[in-house]
């Protein structure tokens, strides 16, 4: 575990100066547990090593999706990009400035929504642009919350709490809540994750009708190659934990607005596909051999 | 909302397909009336033929003495001829107070150790050990430190409904939902922010509950606690007692399950009006 795995990406070559966010030789170190009393009462516990040697490069303006065998630690990277995580190792760059902590230049979509159950569609939205600009006039305000509750086709369900909504319906509210503080970057932690087959399409022709309106930097955790190729401009491939680390970076070259039937048709597609879906799969099988051997 | 636009088409339906008994409601409803003339019955043939103690007064003996003190609430012959109604107000005033009051410390309390991991270990040693004592044994004390037989009944109903609201307080500031908490964080909230607009609002079901128990304990406690001072429903069945009026003490442990029921239901819409979906 001592030595670094050898990365495909290396980090002198590709690190950019345009890029938006730069994220450098990053590691997360669950620290274990090694003081006297724990050895004392037999309880230690080594460091967990989670990611390692993490270096990605995000121009402004592209949507990249990391996709990876689940419990690799892409959950834990994009905590760490939007600073609900510390970083223990390497450091991440937001134009230029070392991440320290959380802030509304990056807007979370949380996988389970996260919305205030005790707020209607409105206050969710109100609460988060009054958090971010306090001295915001009402005028303003009210014309931000009206600008994305139809963004993304809630009009009408305004003064509705998040209980009488589908899911579907409540992730539209928590994309409208992150994009009103208008963020330099969004962020999504498979997002669409806790929907079924037919809203998750939905959903997914909305971001990219979104995204095509807005074009802000998007990172998406996802576990659905089809959704990563529909939405990235570029997937990032993880290999399985521990000390995860990027396996390969593919440039998803088909031409915008992109639909799903369209996207289908262009001869990259399938390649890309068949590329994504053997990274996964060996991943995934040598995760399960390591949980039945182990 | 959907219950009530849903019931007429329900029972159009019904009406239509299956016999009205065939409803769990009505069902329910009449179990419940025929157990209650059942039992009535079995009272008022059992006081008759005397299968009880000596002195036991029949069903209907009871029901009209019941509707004499319900038809003259308001009346006052000193304190050991008092109407129900004054006894009832007496009584309701007292746990009003010392609830408040209980509240008005338990709930800041309550978010203020929910809210410090060091708080929280500090006081919890306090809140376990008083918790488990039984309101009675403050009495003496009470009545030593106060003086004075109203003030150590609100005192009473004071320090033992203090401990659920703290609890359940406490516990559901402890306890917020991480995402709310990261979304706070995720647009820069201060602190005074987050505690205000979403821990103390995602903790309410919790805090209502701990309301509602301490409500419950505080109409528990102040029928007790009233035998050993002045007036109030627990004086009243006291003075029955002495008087060896069994009806009438039959009249006020019914009066007192019925707006301890009442207190409740009351707590129980609190608690469905702030869960917004949420099922604690």
């Amino acid at each position: 575990m001592s030595t670094a795995p050898v990365n495909t990406v290396d980090p002198v070559d590709t690190r950019s100066q345009t890029a938006q966010l730069s994220i450098r030789n990053v590691a997360k170190v669950f620290p274990g547990k090694k003081d006297l009393f724990s050895k004392l009462t037999g309880k230690t516990r080594r460091d967990f090593v989670a990611i390692q040697d993490i270096n990605l490069e995000i121009e402004p303006n592209t949507f990249v999706s990391i996709i990876g065998p689940s419990g690799c630690g892409k959950s834990t990277l994009l905590n760490m990009i939007a600073g609900l995580s510390p970083i223990t190792g390497g450091e991440i760059l937001l134009n230029g400035a070392p991440i320290t902590g959380p802030g509304p230049d990056r807007g979370m979509v949380f996988q389970n929504y996260a919305l205030m159950p005790w707020m209607t569609v409105e206050e969710n939205l109100r609460f988060a642009v009054e958090t971010v600009d306090p001295k915001i006039s009402a005028k303003k305000r009210d014309r931000i919350l009206k600008e994305h509750i139809q963004l993304v086709g809630l009009t009408g369900a305004e003064r509705k709490h998040p209980h009488e909504l589908s899911g579907g319906m409540r992730q539209r509210v928590g994309i409208a809540r992150a994009l009103a503080i208008n963020p330099q970057m969004l962020l999504m932690d498979e997002p669409f994750g806790a929907l079924d087959a037919l809203t998750r399409g939905f959903l997914q022709d909305e971001i990219e009708r979104i995204w095509e309106q807005q074009r802000k930097t998007v990172i998406m955790i996802t576990h659905s190659i089809e959704e990563a190729l529909l939405l990235s401009d570029r997937i990032v491939m993880m290999t399985r934990g521990p000390a995860a680390r990027i396996d390969e970076i593919l440039d998803v070259p088909f031409p915008r607005p992109r639909n799903r039937e369209t996207i289908e048709q262009h001869p990259a597609y399938h390649a890309l596909k068949a590329e994504m879906e053997s990274h996964l799969f060996r991943e995934t099988r040598a995760v399960e051999a390591a949980r039945v051997g182990g | 909302m959907a219950a009530s636009h849903s019931t007429p088409g329900l029972l159009l339906t019904e009406r239509q397909t299956t016999p009205v008994w065939h409803n769990e409601n009505v069902r329910a409803f009449a179990l419940f009336m025929l157990s209650l003339g059942l039992f009535l019955l079995f009272w008022e043939i059992g006081a008759k033929a005397g299968w009880f103690v000596k002195g036991v007064p029949t069903a209907t003996e009871t029901i009209k003495e019941f509707w004499w003190w319900v038809t003259n609430p308001f009346f006052d012959n000193g304190p050991n001829d008092l109407g129900i109604g004054w006894n009832l107000l007496i009584s309701l005033r007292r746990v009003a107070i010392g609830y408040i009051a209980a509240s008005l410390v338990a709930v800041p309390l309550g978010i203020l150790i929910g809210i410090s991991p060091v708080l929280y270990k500090a006081f919890n040693p306090y809140v376990q050990l008083l918790k488990p004592i039984s309101p009675l044994a403050w009495l003496p004390l009470g009545l030593y430190l106060l003086r004075d037989s109203e003030k150590t009944g609100i005192f009473i109903i004071f320090i033992s409904s203090i401990w659920p609201t703290l609890i359940n307080t406490t516990f559901g500031v402890a306890n917020v939902n991480q995402d709310y908490l990261d979304v706070s964080k995720t647009l820069g909230a201060s602190r005074l922010r987050t505690i205000w607009k979403v821990i103390i609002p995602a903790a309410l079901p919790n805090i209502v509950s701990g309301l509602r128990i301490s409500m419950g304990i505080a109409w528990l406690v102040i029928v007790a606690a009233e035998m050993l001072l002045g007036t109030g429903l627990g004086y009243f069945i006291w003075n029955e007692w002495n008087n060896l009026s069994i009806p009438n003490i039959l009249v006020a442990i019914f009066i007192i399950g019925l707006t301890g029921l009442l207190l409740d239901s009351l707590f129980a819409a609190l608690e469905k009006f702030v869960a917004f979906g949420r099922n604690s």
